[in-house]
């Protein structure tokens, strides 16, 4: 590996000889070892490794053959939520990091892991190193449900709970307790799913997973053999899709625990709808209808019409043992339908209640943009509101739904405005830019080191070379600083 | 490399199919489902690549290639390297929908039943239509010689949008 990154930076060199005296000048201020020059090729600075940091960088290096991308990213490790949200038993969906490794590899793009943009560096310093610079940061915080109770024991974001068991640093402490019989997860979108499933699967299904080995031994000895999955509005609004519920539907010896009376009314409906949305309601009335087998030693469930209002506490005042509901009826028509409540309330019981009611971005720096009421870096067709040269892309820019061929095309979209206006002088080139040798010299000055993509392929050999002894894909590092010990030794 | 074996049928632009003509590396794709990348076979026109089968990009770029019978039309394009931005994000696993194509209808007709499975990744695909499949699970068959296959336009539209911004 090393050697094919030698011979690339060689060829690389060979390439832009002719412009080497005009690097030279800028280089030699800089201090710095690399060839390439930004004489006439933009340079573009990447906030963020996840998919749309990869694909805003590949459709800049296509579109533009002299473009220099480098991509910052907070953690040691590249790829964002394929790797701490994308679900273990979905392994298929991560081939795309194969085209990220490659967007990696190429001979123009560089990624710089370990660097907290915001705290190690700016975004006023990568502007001024930068021609350009796109923020793709996703969205790395939840939407609170706002209610009492939410913080008592048992009670658990959706995020947190996925970022435990695909084995995000910061999660690894989260320990959930799954003594209870009933779980509760609030919110009815495919991260809601995703949950359901790890705690349903047969633990010999997912032992052969990449799911971190910590969670494997709490999942083996959960009692949870009932999870209902709560939503605010009725069947026709649901969020998630067909693939995921026919995942649920699948799982062994568990049954299918619905109400026949949230799904009044909606065979008359089936008729006018579209054909993705018709399926999918198809496919939950035939397990509405299937119900359970006495063979069946779990349940899955949803109940729809129910907004949560409180997170009922045990005798000791510090753990969850329910969740009070608000009954609602529905106004209004297709995508404005809103819930609203009857009045009507209903308890349920469960020891472990999961919010999954969405993903929310937080603002990186006070010098950026940021619309607090939607949550995202306000946006013109990936133009930053008001701020020349600064562009977004992927869950930042839209907000956190969409699937990963989603970020895709909004990334190719955003790279596209922004090649558009380099070419129509938008973006001014006429400036010669330091890009990574100034950020790096700054970097070294303030005591960070990075981690470069060979440096996390050192981390994804070990990872790889401990999941085989297990018969796992990979065994994630769990804590930042052994990554770095991999990285740099 | 790949695409000095196409026709190029070059409806609006001559850019199509040139792959990354500054970069030192071709740029191509890995299909670890099916590791054979760019076969020597393919690349000296060995006799059995004989069906005939056109493409229309994002762009409405088309490009018309010979096939090896049984390939999977996400195999096609990536050995032949073809011009369509993102295609086949999962690499023929069923988990993306991004190798959606749109078929004539009577080749639509004929071609073998699809599975639910198929389906539900459709379903999610952009620019869904009555004739519309996933290139991955469509297997390259005699009867299709001279069949033409489209990549849907919202992308296009949207740029369309945007180069009309830009040129103000
Ligand atoms: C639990 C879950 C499961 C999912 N499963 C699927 C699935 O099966 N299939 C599918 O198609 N889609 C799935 N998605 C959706 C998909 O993950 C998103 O569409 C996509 O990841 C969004 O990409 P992004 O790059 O905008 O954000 P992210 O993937 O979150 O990437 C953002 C990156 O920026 C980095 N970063 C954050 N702050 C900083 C900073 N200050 N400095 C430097 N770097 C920073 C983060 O560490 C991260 O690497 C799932 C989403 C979730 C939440
Ligand atoms: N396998 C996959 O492809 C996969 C897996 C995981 C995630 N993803 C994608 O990642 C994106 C994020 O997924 P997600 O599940 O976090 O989000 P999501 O799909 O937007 O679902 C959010 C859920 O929370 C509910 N909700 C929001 N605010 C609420 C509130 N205040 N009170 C009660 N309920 C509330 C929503 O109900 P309303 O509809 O009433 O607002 C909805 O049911 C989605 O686009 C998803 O498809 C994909
Ligand atoms: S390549 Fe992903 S579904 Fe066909």
């Amino acid at each position: 590996m090393k050697r094919m990154t030698m011979i690339n930076f060689m060829k690389g060199s060979v390439m832009k000889i002719h412009r080497l005296s005009r690097a030279y000048r800028c280089l030699s201020a800089e201090g710095g070892v690399r060839v390439f020059s930004s004489a006439s090729g933009p340079r573009v600075c990447v906030v963020g490794g996840g998919p749309a940091g990869f694909y805003t960088a590949q459709q800049l290096l296509k579109a533009r053959q002299d473009a220099i991308v480098d991509i910052y990213e907070r953690l040691p490790v590249p790829f964002g939520l394929v790797r701490f949200g994308v679900a273990p038993d979905h392994p298929e969906v991560k081939n795309v990091i194969n085209t990220f490794t490659q967007t990696a590899q190429h001979e123009r793009c560089s990624f710089y892991g370990n660097v907290n943009v915001g705290k190690d560096v700016t975004i006023e310093e990568l502007r001024r190193a930068y021609h350009a610079v796109v923020l793709s940061y996703g969205a790395e915080g939840n939407r609170s449900m706002k209610i009492p109770g939410e913080d008592l024991s048992g009670v658990f974001s959706a995020k947190d709970f996925v970022g435990w068991y695909n084995g995000l640093p910061s999660n690894k402490e989260l320990c959930p307790d799954l003594s209870s019989e009933t779980a509760v997860i609030l919110g009815q979108g495919n991260v809601a799913l995703d949950v359901a499933r790890i705690l349903l699967s047969p633990v010999d299904m997912l032992k052969e997973t990449d799911i971190t080995q910590n969670s494997l031994a709490v999942l083996a000895g959960s009692n949870v053999r009932r999870v209902l999955v709560v939503g605010r509005r009725g069947p026709l609004q649901i969020a998630c899709t067909i693939k995921e519920v026919r995942e649920m539907v699948n799982l062994p010896n568990t049954g299918a625990d619905m109400l026949p009376s949230d799904f009044e009314g909606i065979a008359e409906a089936l008729k006018d709808l579209p054909r993705p949305r018709k399926r999918l309601t198809e496919l939950m009335m035939k397990a509405v209808k299937e119900g359970r087998d006495d063979k069946d030693q779990k349940c899955w469930g949803f109940r729809f019409f129910r907004s949560p209002v409180e997170v009922i506490a045990g005798a000791d005042g510090r753990t969850a043992t329910g969740i009070r509901l608000a009954l609602n009826k529905l106004e209004g028509s297709g995508e404005g339908t809103r819930a609203v409540p009857t009045g009507q309330l209903e308890d349920l019981e469960c020891g472990l209640i999961i919010s999954s009611i969405g993903y929310k971005s937080f603002p990186i720096d006070p010098t950026v943009p940021f619309d607090p009421r939607r949550a995202i870096v306000p946006n013109a067709m990936g133009r930053v509101q008001d701020t020349t040269g600064l562009y977004c892309s992927g869950w930042v820019k839209r907000g956190p739904t969409g699937v990963i061929a989603t970020t895709m095309n909004d990334s190719f979209d955003t790279a596209r405005v922004l090649v558009q206006d380099m070419e129509a002088g938008e973006v001014d080139l006429s400036v010669n830019k330091p890009g990574a040798q100034a950020i790096t010299a700054l970097l070294r000055t303030r005591g960070v080191r990075t981690v470069l993509f060979p440096q996390w392929e050192k981390i994804n050999a070990e990872e790889e070379k401990r999941g085989k002894s297990l018969g796992k894909p990979r065994e994630k590092l769990l804590d930042v600083d052994e990554m770095l010990k991999i990285a740099w030794s | 490399m790949a695409s000095r074996m196409c026709v190029q049928v070059l409806a609006r632009s001559s850019l199509a199919l040139v792959c990354h003509p500054g970069s030192t590396r071709p740029h191509l794709r890995f299909l670890h489902t099916a590791p054979k990348l760019c076969s020597q076979s393919q690349q000296n026109g060995s006799s059995d690549s004989k069906v005939l089968v056109h493409f229309v990009n994002q762009s409405g770029v088309k490009s018309s290639v010979f096939v090896t019978e049984g390939e999977s039309l996400l195999d096609v394009v990536i050995k032949k390297n073809l011009d369509i931005s993102g295609f086949g994000a999962c690499e023929g696993t069923l988990a993306c929908s991004t190798c959606h194509l749109i078929f004539e209808e009577s080749v639509y007709d004929k071609l073998e039943p699809i599975v639910d499975e198929e389906t539900d990744m459709l379903d999610l695909a952009y620019g869904l239509t009555k004739t519309s499949r996933l290139g991955c699970q469509v297997t390259v068959e005699h009867w299709m010689d001279g069949m033409t296959v489209r990549v849907p336009h919202e992308i296009n539209d949207q740029r369309g949008k945007q180069e009309a911004v830009s040129s103000k």
